[in-house]
């Protein structure tokens, strides 16, 4: 095995080109694991945590640019307000000791179904930035990054730079179901957020389907609802049997597996039930963020 | 591989290291430091907690390679790191050490496990008073975690200590007297103040 220590991007991006098996290591919390058991064997470890780049965020008009290897701590600390699903999502891995360390760069990197990250990005609407020596950077929107069971859209000799992330124009929530509350892999995970910008709803279902997933069928009737009924402009509070719809339509987005940690049919209930929840919990916030309107008590 | 690093205030430089191998090895098995423990390998346990470049981190998941010239703290040094930092001095190595306070610095102890006859820090003090420690295997991960949270935050609520603490786990279950072994340091040093 080699370790390569390039100190900048530009020789990050070399050493990938010139040995595209290299495996890049950051916070190390899902690499580190597969060697200490013998899982892998990389022949080229590629080390990022020289790359001060990496380790930095901008806040830009419409979206975050936030560095692939930023840890979970600080987004916690620092970008509540801008990306609160994300936020809130970094806030349910493992512990303080990985969320010093773990980025959301990992997280795609390693694509799992159950990388806390991906519900509150498919959320809140994501672009990943890669780069590659030979052809430059690309942006993928995240819904086209997961192609797989921890497989992603990068090319051998990309890397993952930074994720943009659109800023919140409305409340977002995040949910999750385990045994404890901390060092938890995900049974499943729900990311929901009201973009009263453009009056829609996006959600984000981890872990209850082969990769992180939307549910397109859920957003357009919740989407197709929620204008029909003036809910935007009213802000009054959404019928039940709206919600119902609109719960089942996100555990029918589901495509999960039985395994330890939870049944198929359970992963769905849960979804059902965690995206009643979120929208009714985004909602209320919706409504108690609205001016009242005109004549009311 | 050689890996040059600072362990408790020391320069330490390992040899022949393995470029898959961990920082906890490297700790544990050429540097002679086997305070830090090794249980589950995979960040679940928190029993290698150690501070690196001040931050709580697991040392399993950090590959030798990525502490090349870094900072490290290990249980083995706490006490020390914990006198420093009551003496004014940021022990961590973040804020900067003055030319002159550099000049008359001089490693404590000879031998690798620098640190050793630096007494107790507070919180391992307040470990023994309360009781907190049985089998003692969870106990040097503990005592980081908990001095770093006492850094951060004096007089923490029972809510921060669970959340602090909520990456190591205790399996003899002591966890309550863990709980007062925390407020029991938190409590005697705001006494003091």
């Amino acid at each position: 095995m080699d370790f390569l220590r390039p100190a900048s991007w530009e020789e990050a991006l070399a050493a990938k080109a010139e040995h595209p098996t290299a495996v890049p290591i950051a916070g190390g919390t899902d690499v580190m694991v597969e060697i200490n058991f013998d899982h892998r064997r990389p022949e080229y470890l590629l080390d990022l945590n020289r790359i001060v780049d990496l380790y930095e965020w901008e806040t830009g008009a419409e979206s975050v640019r936030l560095g692939a290897s930023v840890p979970y701590t600080k987004i916690m600390e620092n970008l509540r307000a801008e990306l609160p699903g994300l936020a809130l999502a970094s806030h349910t891995v493992a512990s303080p000791q990985i969320r010093n360390r773990g980025g959301v760069g990992g997280n795609l990197g390693t694509a799992s179904p159950a990388g806390d990250a991906h519900p509150a990005l498919l959320a809140a609407g994501a672009e990943v930035e890669v780069e590659s020596a030979a052809r430059g950077t690309r942006l993928i929107p995240v819904d086209e990054f997961y192609t797989g069971v921890k497989r992603n859209a990068l090319r051998p000799d990309e890397l993952i730079r930074a994720v943009h992330v659109k800023k919140a124009d409305g409340p977002q929530q995040f949910s999750k179901v385990g045994t404890r509350n901390a060092m938890v892999i995900a049974v499943c995970a729900f990311g929901l957020a009201l973009h009263p910008a453009t009056r829609t709803v996006r959600t984000g279902i981890g872990s209850a389907a082969p990769t992180p997933v939307r549910a397109g069928a859920a957003e357009d009737f919740l989407n197709a609802a929620l204008e029909e009924g003036g809910f935007w402009d009213t802000g009054k509070i959404i019928t039940p049997s709206v919600a119902k719809r609109f719960a089942d339509l996100c555990s029918a987005a589901c495509n999960p597996i039985d395994d330890v940690r939870g049944t198929a049919n359970y992963r769905r209930h849960a979804v059902g039930v965690m995206a009643r929840r979120t929208l009714t919990w985004t909602w209320e916030s919706y409504r108690g963020a609205r001016p009242a309107p005109e004549g009311a008590a | 591989m050689r890996v040059n690093f600072t362990v408790n205030g020391r320069p330490q430089e390992a040899d022949d290291v393995w470029e898959g191998e961990s920082l906890l090895y490297v700790l544990r098995e050429r540097l002679g430091l086997p305070g830090s423990k090794n249980a589950c390998e995979q960040g679940e346990c928190g029993s290698c907690t150690v501070r690196l470049d001040g931050v709580p981190v697991c040392a399993c998941l950090v590959a030798a390679g990525q502490v090349e010239g870094r900072d490290v703290v290990t249980v083995e040094g706490l006490a020390q790191f914990a006198r420093q930092r009551a003496a004014g001095g940021c022990a961590t190595g973040a804020c900067g050490t003055p030319l002159d306070e550099a000049r008359r610095w001089q490693a404590e102890g000879t031998g690798p496990g620098t640190g050793e006859d630096a007494g107790l820090s507070p919180v391992q003090q307040a470990f023994i008073d309360a009781g907190a420690v049985q089998c003692g295997f969870c106990t040097p991960g503990l005592l980081v975690a908990s001095d770093e949270l006492l850094e951060r935050n004096p007089n923490p609520s029972d809510a921060d200590i669970r959340e602090a603490l909520s990456g190591n786990l205790c399996r003899c279950t002591g966890y309550e007297k863990i709980m007062d072994a925390v407020r029991l340091a938190a409590a005697r040093r705001s006494e003091e103040v």
